[in-house]
Formats: C-alpha cells, sequence, structure tokens
C-alpha cells in the first residue's frame, strides 16, 4: 500500500491527474485553470505537463464551457468543466439541464456525456456574494444528471477519478472550505464505489447524515454528544443523486431517530427528500420525525453573519435534543 | 416608433423588411447571387459553382421533394396525425443547399426546422415525423448520418457544433461542422458565446443562419439594428450574406466557408436571406403580424421555380424529368403519410430507458413500481 498525506485540494490535483495519464481523451476546461493552476489551485500544473489542447484556458462564460463541451463529448472527448464558484454556475444552466442532461435520452444512448462538472460549493470562508453557495438540488431535481459531494481527501482523489470513469454526466461538489484539511489517502486501492454513501461513525441514540462541509461538522457533534453521554450515528451520503439510502435505513432501524445537515436552505432541499423517504420506508421504527437543519431560506448573507447561516455543531446538537425529545 | 439612430461608424442598418409598403423587390447589399428569381444564371467576383446537369437535376429534384414533405407534414398536423409541424416551407434552397455543400464526415447542428437539410443527409423523413408526431425526439442516428438531433432551445446547438469542431481539430482530421440557426438566435448569448469559442480557438465550424425575417412574430429590426453577416466582423471572421432562395449561391458559400475550415482558416458566418413562406409551427398565425403583399412579394422570389425555370429553359431537364420528380413528390407524399399513420406507439415504459447509460437504482424502482402498477389492472398490461 502507498499512502500519502494529502490535502483535500491536492488529492483532487493528483486525481485529476492520474485520470488524465489513464485516458488520453480527458480534457481539463474552465476559467484561469491553465497557467494560473485555477483560483484554488486545483488544476496546478497541469498544464504545464499536458499542454493547452488538454488543459483549456477557456473565454470566461460559463454556457461556453459545457455547450462547447457537449460538442467534445459528441466526438469522444472527456470533459472536465470547472466552474469558478458555486454561485457562477447559472449562466451555465441551461446547457447544463436542457443539454447536458438530456441528450443521452434524446439520442437513445446514442450519445453519451461523459461530463464532469467540478464546482467548489458551500460557504465558511468570508467570501463575497455568489461564492459560498449550495445548488446542490437544482441538480438532484434534474433528470439525466448525477451529483456527488466528496467530504474528504481519499473520496476527493478517488472520487474525481471516478467520475472522470463513469458514462453519465455528474455534478462533482467540492467543499472548498475543507478544500485545505489533510488525510492519509492510499493511492493504490479506491475505497469503493461512487455512488454509495457510507457510515462513517457508529453510535446508536440518533443518525445523522451529512455530505460534503457538513460531515465534519457532524462528526464534531458527534464527538461533542458523545460527552454528554449521548451516541450518534454519522452517515456520509457521498452521493447526493442517486442517493444511497441502504445504510441509512439500516441504522434508522436501530436508532429510530434521524437528522440531516445541509448547508442548502432546507426547504425544498436534499432533506426533504430523505426525510419522506426514510419516513415511507423506517415509519414503524420512528421515534421522532425526521428533522433537518439548513441554510435559512434567505439569499447567503453576508460574510459577517455567515456563522448565523450555516449549520453548526449546536445546530446540529439542538435538533439531535429536539429528536431525542420526541 | 422611436427614431433609430444609425452608430457611427456603421455604414447601414437593418434593411426595411421586404414588401412593407415597398412597390418593387427591395435592394439587397451584397447578396451573393448566382441563380436570379427569373431563372437566369449570373456569375459572381468572388463565388462560382462547379455543378454537373446531373447534380442540376438531383438539387430540383430535393428542392421538389422536401416541399411536398413538409405540405403533408403540415396536412397531417391540420388532421390532428402530429402534435405540431414546424414549416420550412421558402427555405428549401438555404436548406438543400447549405446540406449539399456537406461531405460524409462532417457534421450537422440543426434547429428543429432543418427537414431539408435532413434530406440530403439521407435521413428517413419518418424517422423526424416520428418527433412531431410525439413518438420519440427524432428518431435517426446522429452519428451514422451526421446530422445531430433537433435542438428546440434557441441557438444552444451552436456551442455544441463548436465544441464538436474542437474535437475535429484535436483529431487532425479534415472535416467541418456546421451550425444552423435562425435570426431570431442571434440574440442569444450561448450562440455569441458560440462565435466567440470559434473564433478563438479558430475551430473548424460555419454558422449559417437562416434570417427568414421573423422570430416567431418578432422581426428582424428587433434583433439587430446591423445586417445579420456584419456580426462576424465583431467576433473577428468573414461574415457573407448569400440569397438564401438561390440554392446555388448557398451551395456555393457554403462549399466556400466549410473549405475554409477544414484548411484551418476558422469559422464563417452565413446569412441566407430568405423568408419563411408559412407559419412558425402549425401553432402560429402570422396574418397577426404581417401583410399579405409581404407573401406575394416574396413568392416572386420563390426558391424552386427559379431552378425549374432555368432547368427548363437551358435544356438541362425535360418535360419527362419534370413529370417524374412530381409523380415521385406523390409516392413520397404517401409513403410519409401511410407511415406515420402506421407509427405504433411507443411502450410507456420507454420513459425510463435511456435517461442514463447506467441506469439507477432509484430509477430501476421507478420503472418497476411503473410496472406493476399498469399490470394491476384488469388485462394486465397497458
Amino acid at each position: 500500500m502507498t499512502s500519502q498525506t494529502l490535502t483535500l485540494g491536492k488529492a483532487l490535483n493528483l486525481g485529476l491527474r492520474r485520470a488524465m495519464e489513464d485516458d488520453a481523451k480527458v480534457v481539463l476546461m474552465g476559467e484561469d485553470i491553465g497557467r494560473l493552476g485555477g483560483v484554488f489551485r486545483i488544476t496546478d500544473g497541469l498544464q504545464k505537463d499536458f499542454g493547452d489542447d488538454r488543459v483549456v484556458d477557456t473565454p470566461l462564460a460559463e454556457a461556453g464551457i459545457l455547450g462547447t463541451a457537449v460538442g467534445l463529448a459528441m466526438r469522444g472527448y472527456r470533459p472536465v468543466c470547472e466552474i469558478q464558484f458555486d454561485g457562477f454556475v447559472f449562466p451555465a444552466y441551461n446547457q447544463i439541464v436542457t443539454q447536458v442532461a438530456k441528450i443521452h435520452a434524446r439520442s437513445r444512448g446514442r450519445l453519451p456525456m461523459p461530463i464532469v462538472i467540478r464546482i467548489p460549493f458551500g460557504g465558511g470562508i468570508g467570501a463575497v456574494e455568489h461564492h459560498s453557495e449550495s445548488p446542490e438540488a437544482y441538480f438532484a431535481h434534474t433528470a439525466g444528471l448525477k451529483v456527488v459531494a466528496v467530504s474528504n481527501p481519499v473520496d476527493a482523489y478517488w472520487g474525481i477519478q471516478q467520475a472522470i470513469a463513469h458514462p453519465d454526466p455528474i455534478v462533482f461538489l467540492e467543499p472548498k472550505r475543507r478544500y485545505w484539511e489533510k488525510a492519509e489517502v492510499d493511492v493504490d486501492a479506491a475505497p469503493g464505489p461512487l455512488f454509495s454513501s457510507r457510515v462513517v461513525r457508529g453510535g446508536d441514540d440518533v443518525t445523522v447524515l451529512a455530505y460534503g462541509p457538513m460531515v465534519k461538522t457532524a462528526l464534531q457533534a458527534a464527538d461533542a454528544a458523545a460527552e454528554e453521554g449521548r451516541s450518534l450515528e454519522v452517515v456520509d451520503l457521498r452521493t447526493v443523486s442517486p442517493l444511497d439510502l441502504g445504510p441509512v435505513f439500516e441504522s434508522v432501524r436501530r436508532t429510530g431517530r434521524c437528522v440531516v445537515v445541509h448547508e442548502a436552505p432546507v426547504t425544498l432541499g436534499l432533506g426533504a427528500e430523505i426525510a419522506a423517504r426514510v419516513t415511507e420506508t423506517c415509519f414503524h421504527s420512528l421515534e421522532a420525525p425526521v428533522l433537518r437543519v439548513g441554510g435559512y431560506d434567505t439569499p447567503y448573507p453576508p460574510s459577517k453573519l455567515e456563522e448565523e447561516y450555516l449549520p453548526d455543531l449546536d445546530r446540529v446538537l439542538d435538533a439531535v435534543d429536539r429528536a431525542m425529545a420526541f | 416608433m422611436t427614431a433609430v439612430r444609425q452608430p457611427e461608424g456603421v455604414g447601414e442598418v437593418v434593411d426595411p423588411i421586404p414588401g412593407a409598403g415597398a412597390p418593387h423587390l427591395p435592394e439587397q447589399p451584397d447578396l451573393v447571387q448566382l441563380l436570379t428569381p427569373e431563372g437566369e444564371r449570373v456569375d459572381h467576383p468572388d463565388y462560382s459553382l462547379d455543378v454537373s446537369d446531373q447534380e442540376l437535376r438531383d438539387i430540383y429534384r430535393d428542392l421538389v421533394l422536401v416541399r411536398r414533405w413538409d405540405v403533408e407534414a403540415t396536412a397531417l398536423q391540420r388532421q390532428g396525425e402530429l402534435g405540431i409541424w414546424a414549416s420550412l416551407l421558402g427555405q428549401e434552397a438555404a436548406q438543400v443547399g447549405a446540406g449539399r455543400a456537406l461531405r460524409a464526415g462532417d457534421m450537422a447542428f440543426p434547429t428543429y426546422r432543418e427537414h431539408g437539410v435532413a434530406w440530403t443527409r439521407g435521413i428517413d423523413p419518418l424517422h423526424v415525423m416520428s418527433l412531431f408526431r410525439g413518438v420519440d425526439y427524432g428518431a435517426w442516428d446522429p452519428v451514422a448520418t451526421g446530422f445531430n438531433l433537433y435542438t428546440i432551445v434557441i441557438g444552444s446547438q451552436c456551442l455544441h457544433a463548436t465544441g464538436y469542431a474542437m474535437g475535429l481539430q484535436r483529431d487532425g482530421g479534415e472535416h467541418a461542422a456546421l451550425a444552423f440557426l435562425g435570426d431570431g438566435a442571434t440574440s442569444q448569448g450561448e450562440v455569441n458565446e458560440a462565435m466567440i469559442w470559434a473564433a478563438s480557438f479558430g475551430a473548424p465550424v460555419v454558422f449559417f443562419c437562416q434570417n427568414n425575417q421573423y422570430a416567431i412574430s418578432v422581426p428582424l429590426e428587433r434583433q439587430s439594428r446591423v445586417p445579420l453577416y456584419r456580426r462576424a466582423a465583431g467576433f473577428g471572421f468573414p461574415g457573407v450574406r448569400v440569397d438564401g432562395n438561390d440554392v446555388l449561391a448557398v451551395l456555393a458559400v457554403t462549399r466556400a466557408a466549410l473549405a475554409a475550415a477544414r484548411e484551418g482558416q476558422g469559422p464563417t458566418f452565413i446569412e441566407a436571406f430568405t423568408y419563411r413562406m408559412g407559419a412558425h409551427t402549425t401553432s402560429d398565425d402570422p396574418t397577426r403580424y404581417r401583410l399579405a403583399s409581404e407573401l406575394e412579394e416574396w413568392k416572386l422570389r420563390d426558391p424552386i421555380a427559379r431552378v425549374k425555370a432555368y432547368l427548363a429553359r437551358s435544356g438541362i431537364a425535360d418535360h419527362d424529368y419534370l413529370a417524374s420528380v412530381e409523380a415521385e413528390a406523390d409516392e413520397l407524399a404517401g409513403r410519409i403519410r401511410s407511415g406515420t399513420l402506421e407509427m405504433p406507439d411507443p411502450p410507456g415504459t420507454a420513459i425510463f430507458d435511456s435517461v442514463y447509460a447506467e441506469q439507477t437504482s432509484e430509477l430501476a424502482a421507478q420503472r418497476e413500481e411503473f410496472v406493476a402498477y399498469h399490470a394491476s389492472f384488469e388485462g394486465g398490461e397497458h
């Protein structure tokens, strides 16, 4: 086993490099991803090593990035598009929803769309407007897309490679505030398939579900709860669409209580869908309604207020208390 | 109506809409023409066309058959056999000319009106009819035919064509992409992005704009204050305006543009100046936004009549040939009619089957529920 200590950002960089080495059809496209290496340096050094035909500094237009990616995919390429920040994906939203997501169905499978759309998402970095959003529900609501949200360097390294090799279009959400988190990454063996959730901490009292940046928050909440004698089971969903809820159902049948945590606004967010499915499947095991902890139904606030907006350890524990009190 | 200020440095604003009170055919500056509305062959200093007599007869045949298909489809829609039909009436020359300029290995990116281009790519009309009947999204194989599926969101296919052309560049072949768009689409951001991309990367793509004067009901003046072909200069590549009702000029201009693209000279924007003689679609009523006299005037520029006049006068086609094309057109119409009426409805489960290359377990479960639900009715499947 070869393992390296990597930040989440560096794990993505190495994963992209390996995908490009494995398949000459992989083309990276985005704004400032070449010479600069991306605003978060995720593509650092790749243009130098693979050339500007494979790491393309594009004009500054997101619809153009996704629209030309569609054409490249029709020619057999595997475009990996970087959207610089979550809030800038919307100019490309038309191409993603009306074309990328639908061309496989429209062509009855004759035109696969193996496109990966990398988006740094979520808040907590003190940024200005449009740099801290969580748009996953828009994409999860669109048939034809798959949506992945990694939480740690191991999944970042392997997940980006698995996503690039996958035949369907994938929105690949990167928790930007966790880009600098480190972990040991085994670069020889994948930890498991892409579209699967994973229990990352065992427990008996309440099942806490999270993905992306909130996994760490949920684990911190579990540590704090343990000090008070409460045992939280934490599930990293890893995939937002499709959802892999088998391990969640198994967990909720034991705990009888479920809390879903995400940064996105709760109304019609992933938590709502998960609550419905858990209720449909585990109704007789539930001791309390499924509770949601998330952003409020407001625009993402100015950074001086983002701590009030984002779920944190205390808000997770508050929901756990409410679930236990039922 | 607000007075229009002419921007400095732009010599000419958009042409008046033909027929708006004008008793004569209006001037069309910079219009490339090789065959006049009266059927006279004329020369152009920049474009010539090497075309055999047989090819001329074939072109005529294409024009006639495509129009007959269109007429039959409109009738079928009126009889309730199609959900909708987007007529190409009046645009046959633009489409047949552009389509015939393509070679095997080139890729066309149509809107939803390019039935004439589909025809030149060898696509079975029934594979187009199935889309408008609501059976599927278009049944032809885009890879095998070099003709992408219809794209209904206005202008989106221009970016696909440009990306495809970037792929052609990387593959090192000698092929090009041909993006179709209308006058309305030139207002779309994505179309402008496509032209920026194409210029920046020198992509082998040609933008073929059929300016049929209206975006449903809105006339060209609302889309542009300059003639459309002049937009290309702002992006840094050539723009040319061709008589879109002159199939020979369209063929010559499109061939030249595709040849330039294949030779690494980058994109060209072609404005095919034409007229939608029918409605936008069968759901539209053009009498609400344009004058009957305008249509009458454009009928004088009919794209097929001029070819017929030229063939007959020059002796390239005799009466028997012209009659045989008419007979073939009737036969085609019959085949389209019966084929449309006999088209089976798809099975309900078809909606699940091509959403993904790798089906998700969630969607597989929905499919099972769907099947079980329908099987629960008396008589089973449904």
